[in-house]
């Protein structure tokens, strides 16, 4: 389902979570929404699902608006991480109410995933722990099936074999049912596999959009004697350094040719990929 | 040969290849599909795709639509090849090199060879 955002701006009082922000999701595909802290990964998905109006710009999902119309907010699911859109009474109260709410509903997916995290039905929502809710959440928006889904951090409460699984099941089922899933997280080197596109916000802006193999290909590591390292990346864009005694290692931002590939070994040096989760952060400003 | 490409594409295609050097994988037999692929390594399966789609350029795999990826039947050969070709520069020379620099001396590296290689 495609989305479209165009200039949108989102204000709290006198707080400009969204900038100004621009970008187009052809849909189809598992986007990684990337943003520190306070970046408006939250706020854009808020808006995308409707639950706030932006205050100027134009969003669009499946060619429609989505404020205020009920028909565009059936296809959009939206989980978040205190997952509120499932604390309605007991565990199968949650499910009835999803059920009714969304047309693509598979009920039988649900209960096998109610299974594999272990959830108690008759349970109220509100007393499960939280990573029990954070579950919940995650079994809501996979059997919903929406068109368009997305996951603010819904699994931070879940445990590392939860989140595995979730992950696993997410896979299987965007196999089986393709649609368009955003997964906003900070556990990136986690899930970053999952990604086709990657979509880094900074400031209420979008920064990066881009394939995720084409943004790993873009990020470098070079690491050799200090001056080698530096004669070599003279005029390249460089993220970051580290260095630790005669040796250094630069992160390096661009395509390199084959020329200067070669150019690299014969100077000794030598080339690595830098994980996304580096890349993220040193794009986004640096680990200060 | 430099190969920055992610890592898992280099894992997927390495791990190809070798099965079809020790036979695991024979001439015009299916591999694996891209979607179980993507789900053995949990990745997105347009990137299983990707390494699939560049095993299919290099002439390793071959493409028959609706049902699948097989392995083509000169694949191996055209493997043993090129590992032929760059045996010496990446393997016996860097070995050389690391011989002359912890100082073993290259007549100990050669009674090595003939000791392992046998007859051959």
């Amino acid at each position: 389902m495609r989305v479209e955002v165009e200039d949108l701006v989102l204000r709290y009082g006198d707080v400009t979570a969204l900038d100004g922000m621009s970008f187009s999701l052809e849909g189809g595909k598992i986007y990684g929404l990337l943003g520190r802290n306070g970046s408006g990964k939250t706020s854009l998905m808020s808006v995308l699902a409707a639950f706030r109006k932006q205050t100027a710009g134009r969003v669009s999902v499946g060619g429609r608006p989505v404020f205020e119309n009920g028909e565009a907010v059936r296809d959009i699911a939206l989980i978040r991480d205190t997952g509120e859109a499932v604390t309605i009474g007991t565990a199968e109260d949650a499910l009835y109410f999803a059920e009714w709410l969304r047309p693509s509903w598979d009920s039988e997916y649900a209960e096998s995933l109610m299974e594999l995290f272990k959830l108690p039905r008759k349970k109220n929502v509100k007393e499960m722990s939280k990573g029990q809710r954070s579950a919940m959440g995650v079994v809501v928006g996979l059997a919903s099936r929406a068109p368009l889904t997305m996951f603010d951090e819904s699994y931070l409460g879940m445990d590392a074999p939860s989140r595995q699984a979730f992950y696993d099941a997410l896979l299987a089922d965007y196999i089986a049912h393709p649609r368009t899933i955003i997964l906003s997280t900070h556990l990136i080197e986690e899930v970053s596999g999952l990604f086709e596109e990657v979509v880094i916000i900074h400031e209420g802006k979008v920064l990066v959009h881009e394939e995720s193999e084409a943004l790993l290909s873009r990020g470098v590591s070079v690491t050799g004697q200090a001056a080698h390292v530096d004669t070599f990346t003279a005029g390249l864009r460089v993220l970051g350094e580290r260095q630790l005694g005669p040796t250094k290692s630069a992160m390096v931002y661009g395509e390199l040719d084959a020329a200067r590939r070669r150019k690299a070994v014969e100077a000794g040096l030598e080339l690595g990929p830098i994980n996304m989760q580096d890349l993220f952060i040193h794009l986004t400003g640096g680990s200060s | 040969m430099f190969d920055d490409r992610s890592p898992i594409y280099r894992q997927i295609a390495d791990r190809i290849k070798a099965e079809i050097l020790s036979e695991a994988l024979k001439a015009d037999e299916q591999v694996m599909s891209t979607n179980q692929y993507a789900a053995f390594y949990r990745i997105n399966p347009a990137t299983a795709a990707k390494a699939f789609q560049h095993l299919v350029d290099e002439g390793v795999l071959y493409k028959k639509r609706g049902i699948g990826m097989f392995v083509s039947p000169d694949a191996r050969d055209m493997l043993r090849a090129r590992r032929r070709e760059t045996f010496f520069a990446e393997m016996v020379d860097p070995m050389i090199a690391e011989a002359k620099a912890i100082g073993i001396p290259l007549r100990d590296v050669v009674t090595r060879i003939e000791e392992l290689g046998g007859d051959t």
